[in-house]
């Protein structure tokens, strides 16, 4: 099964994650099982506390799983030491969060270099990619801002750059539009629209709909466990004229 | 198409181009012919006369449509209406209901099923957005196809809450 699970980007096998114990036990992830293809979009919605958030935690090894396998990248992470894991997670993964998380203080350029200089790039590399970045998520004019001088849209465009500054395996986002008005939410969209074409892969936490709308798959989430799930890849659902009431 | 005559009379391939304008790529879902025959219509109800006319270059008559007083007078009624798309959220209310009631299906593959063909059409309707120029009307028109769609997709959401039995995940794998 290890040939099989190193040709995803991210998997989960029977994992669960536990808080407090005896009778404060709480299960927040119970036995899940998630296998995310090369290339793939998976988008993960459900109700607050449902333990989508902790589980894109397991799976980006921000968090240990209690039981259960976790593999990023064809690397085996739940057993690894904190050292080899702070080093799978620097180069395999990318994450993009809800309130961007930028530093304030550094220019949309800076924090974008960040990740590749601390993964040990020398910082000519890490300014060549972080202006290639800046160029493909449409803000290439905007290389010395700060983040406060940046819309909430823009922020998050950053955020998505940085994330991908180490050409991680899987971007995981938790969130991502979820600070953002209806127009900033669509070129987020149209963002990940244009990395999914160049091969990136997703994982998205979500409330949602339109980000979920996205995905190629699915998952529905309750209780810790997957509920549903839907593969949204394939054939349209019929003309959009008959939803906008035009027959003719 | 009534409406789109209200500025000047117009060919039947002018009136094309403004629906496209007004409606994007949905506009070209309606076919030509459905334009003539609509504009034979309303033709018929007294509302459209239609004349050939040429321009001064040497190309052959065509038919040029304009509203008569009649029609003026049917579009400034229907612009004055107040109307908005029935909702139509009682049958499938009623469809969980009689699942569930008479142990047909599970209401909550019901809902399921839904929810899929509802997100199917909501990534279709913002591939359609995404295709047309930000801030164009069309753009507008999709706006709000999409969020209607939202709308049903949390209605689904309250269905499902409200019919997953208190128990958990019986009925679902």
């Amino acid at each position: 099964m290890t040939g099989a699970v190193e040709q995803f980007a991210a998997v989960a096998r029977g994992v669960s994650k536990e808080y407090g114990r005896d009778s404060g036990l709480v299960r927040a992830i119970d036995g899940v099982d998630l296998h995310v293809a090369i290339g793939e979009t998976v988008a993960v919605m459900g109700p607050s506390g449902c333990g989508k958030s902790t589980l894109l935690h397991v799976l980006g090894g921000l968090d240990r799983a209690s039981t259960g396998e976790v593999w990023l990248a064809g690397h085996r992470i739940d057993g690894v030491s904190e050292r080899e894991l702070a080093r799978i997670r620097r180069t395999a993964v990318g994450f993009v969060f809800q309130s961007f998380h930028l530093m304030d203080e550094l220019t949309a350029r800076e924090n974008i270099e960040l990740p590749a200089l601390l993964a040990g790039r020398s910082s000519r590399m890490a300014r060549r990619r972080a202006h290639e970045l800046l160029d493909s998520v449409g803000l290439g004019d905007r290389a010395g801002h700060l983040p406060s001088a940046l819309s909430g849209g823009q922020r998050q465009r950053v955020a998505i750059a940085r994330a991908l500054v180490n050409q991680p395996s899987v971007v995981l986002a938790d969130e991502p539009t979820g600070n953002l008005d209806s127009a900033a939410t669509l070129d987020v969209l149209k963002l990940f629209k244009q990395l999914r074409g160049d091969g990136q892969t997703f994982v998205i936490v979500t409330h949602d709909e339109r980000v979920a709308a996205t995905a190629d798959r699915l998952i529905s989430m309750r209780d810790g466990a997957f509920i549903d799930e839907t593969r949204l890849t394939g054939k349209t659902a019929g003309p959009l004229a008959d939803l906008a009431g035009l027959d003719g | 198409m009534l409406a789109l005559l209200a500025k000047e009379p117009s060919h039947g391939f002018q009136l094309r181009a403004r629906l496209n304008d007004a409606l994007g790529a949905l506009g070209a879902e309606i076919n030509d012919g459905q334009i003539y025959v609509t504009l034979g219509r309303l033709e018929k109800a007294g509302l459209v006369v239609v004349e050939w006319a040429s321009d001064s270059r040497a190309r052959p008559e065509r038919k040029v449509y304009s509203l008569t007083a009649q029609g003026h007078a049917r579009v400034g009624e229907w612009l004055s209406e107040v109307s908005w798309p029935k909702p139509d959220i009682a049958e499938f209310h009623l469809k969980l209901i009689a699942a569930a009631t008479a142990g047909l299906s599970d209401p909550l593959a019901i809902i399921d099923a839904q929810r899929r063909a509802l997100l199917r059409r909501l990534r279709d309707a913002q591939e359609a957005a995404f295709a047309e120029p930000a801030g164009s009307p069309a753009n507008l028109l999709l706006e709000g196809i999409g969020l209607r769609l939202q709308a049903d997709l949390r209605w689904l959401a309250a269905c499902d809450a409200a019919w997953t039995k208190p128990a958990g995940k019986r009925g679902r794998s």
